[in-house]
């Protein structure tokens, strides 16, 4: 049986695949990849199935010592990753020995997505193997690995290689970073405010919300009923900084709700790093359902490039 | 017959639809988002991933690759075109739990100045709490988490000032005119009379949680032999 040991764990390193669905009548968050697409695609370039479990890393990447010949992948924001000290290039497949693989700090973004051949083989959870934070089930004990964890994979098909070997092409599905981040907005009338203003986005942000920083929207008074609130949920609390919930919030709230971020750009979110600066724009439901299938044609197109492109590895 | 309470439905994402059937907490319309919801898990549409009811509303989330527009003129369709019967389904569709709590002491750290601030004995306010009937008017803050309504009036209490860095799995409490069970250990406000041996939410159990929306709910006071023999009994079963 094949293994990653786990020797330094990075900043926030988990097991995440597509995530949950059908429990958020009972509390129980999403999870999964923050950006699904880019999970998906790592899966791709090792020949594993598209909803394999993979690791998230936040901005500082993890060192694992794999005990048996692997084949890995690394998608999202640039990793400085080496193995044994020569550089591993993001973007493609790559076919390593057994051996060290320090991931180190990630450039351009704050996530990056490595799926390894076979997949991560923790025990499915209500039917995923992703890791939920806070309610302490999933992944690796329902938390960020650690350094010591030996965490399994499934059965393998890399070749036997001696050195590190990847090929000259690479995929980049990098987002549009200068595009403002899109949203259709609420009837509730602070709903277009949030455009009027350029926001930061705050250092006590993590995996069940993006926190913005900058001049304070007017207050939405106190909690209302509480609501089931999604993913992409733009919550306003009465200090008036908003909070835009990712895929590990809560399933019910009472803050004032400006709207939602829109499927097509919820990726975007997972790579903002504090300090980012961070724009919205309001768009109908039906540009974004638009967006959607364009954002889904674009990552079929991608797919099928690599498809094309696997068994010359 | 059109038996559709009137609702708001706006996006909550590009795939779900929130039916909001009004702004307050109140039984009748917590009962008719709980009968929407049964009749919605009745009907099992292919789309539907998720009805999720709340106090006054419902999520329903769809499978991400339809087109929104098409599910919300199913969705009206559907709400528009089954008449009647929902309230009986949801009815048939909830559960009878009773819930047994040892309260006091050290499992109910709260039960004495709540009591005092209520004017009350704490006796009193226990056989008050174990009297009533309750509804899981929804769950959330944390999974399995049961915001149970029809607490007593004369019960209701606002949440501590300063919120617990950690309150017990098992907890259970008052927050302003609710009441509640804390399913795993948390940082937490309310306040926190009695303590249900029962481990109320457990992934790896077949269903995960022991409370659904819309169940009723009745709390049955235990003494601490009881509690220790039902989790022993618990554990020996996990």
């Amino acid at each position: 049986m094949r293994n990653l040991h786990v020797l330094s764990a990075g900043l926030q390193t988990t097991v995440q695949d597509r995530g949950r669905s059908g429990w958020r009548h009972l509390g129980v968050a999403h999870a999964g990849a923050l950006d699904a697409d880019a999970a998906r695609l790592a899966n791709r370039l090792v020949g594993n199935p598209l909803d394999a479990a993979v690791l998230e890393l936040t901005l500082r990447g993890p060192t694992l010592r794999l005990d048996a010949p692997s084949r890995i992948a690394l998608t999202g924001a640039t990793a400085s990753a080496r193995f044994e000290g020569e550089r591993v290039p993001s973007g493609r497949p790559v076919d390593l020995p057994a051996g060290t693989l320090e991931i180190g700090s990630l450039r351009g973004g704050a996530r990056a997505w490595l799926a390894i051949d076979g997949g991560i083989d923790v025990a499915p959870v209500l039917g995923s193997r992703s890791t939920d934070l806070r309610g302490g089930f999933g992944g690796v004990h329902g938390r960020a690995l650690r350094a010591g964890d030996v965490v399994p994979l499934g059965a393998g098909f890399a070749q036997q290689v001696a050195i590190p070997r990847a090929p000259a092409w690479w995929i980049d599905h990098a987002h549009d970073t200068d595009q403002p981040i899109r949203y259709c907005p609420s009837a509730h009338q602070l709903a277009s405010a949030l455009t009027r203003r350029g926001w930061t986005v705050s250092a006590r942000s993590n995996r069940q919300g993006l926190r913005l920083q900058g001049e304070a929207l007017p207050s939405p008074g106190g909690d209302g009923v509480s609501e089931p609130v999604a993913p992409g949920t733009i919550q306003l609390p009465a200090d008036g900084s908003p909070i835009v919930l990712l895929a590990d919030a809560q399933t019910v709230g009472g803050y004032a709700k400006l709207g939602h971020v829109i499927a097509a750009d919820l990726p975007r979110l997972a790579q903002c790093v504090p300090g980012q600066p961070l724009h919205f724009a309001p768009v109908d439901a039906a540009t974004a359902h638009r967006l959607a299938c364009a954002a889904r044609a674009r990552i079929a197109r991608i797919g099928v490039m690599i498809d094309a492109r696997l068994p010359a590895v | 017959m059109n038996s559709r309470p009137a609702c708001d439905i706006e996006a909550l994402a590009d795939d779900a639809w929130l039916l909001r059937l009004g702004d307050r907490i109140d039984p009748e319309l917590n009962a008719a988002v709980h009968a929407m919801a049964a009749r919605l898990r009745a009907l099992e549409p292919p789309w539907l991933r998720d009805v999720v009811p709340a106090f006054a509303s419902l999520a329903v989330f769809f499978d991400a690759d339809e087109d929104p527009a098409r599910v919300h003129a199913k969705l009206l369709a559907l709400l528009d075109d089954e008449p009647g019967a929902s309230h009986a389904q949801a009815t048939a569709a909830a559960g009878d739990v009773e819930i047994p709590v040892l309260y006091g002491g050290e499992y109910g750290p709260d039960l004495e100045s709540s009591a005092a601030e209520l004017g009350l004995s704490p006796q009193a306010l226990i056989e008050r709490h174990a009297a009533g009937d309750y509804t899981v008017a929804m769950i959330g803050f944390a999974p399995g988490f049961p915001y149970l309504s029809g607490l007593d009036p004369a019960l209701a209490l606002p949440r501590l000032a300063t919120p617990r860095a950690s309150v017990a799995a098992g907890s259970v409490a008052i927050g302003g005119a609710q009441t509640g069970i804390y399913p795993r250990e948390s940082p937490g406000g309310w306040r926190v009379i009695g303590r249900t041996p029962w481990m109320l939410f457990d992934p790896r159990r077949e269903p995960p949680a022991r409370l659904h929306p819309g169940d009723r709910v009745r709390f049955v006071a235990i003494d601490a032999d009881e509690f220790a023999r039902l989790t022993d009994a618990q554990d020996a079963a996990s």
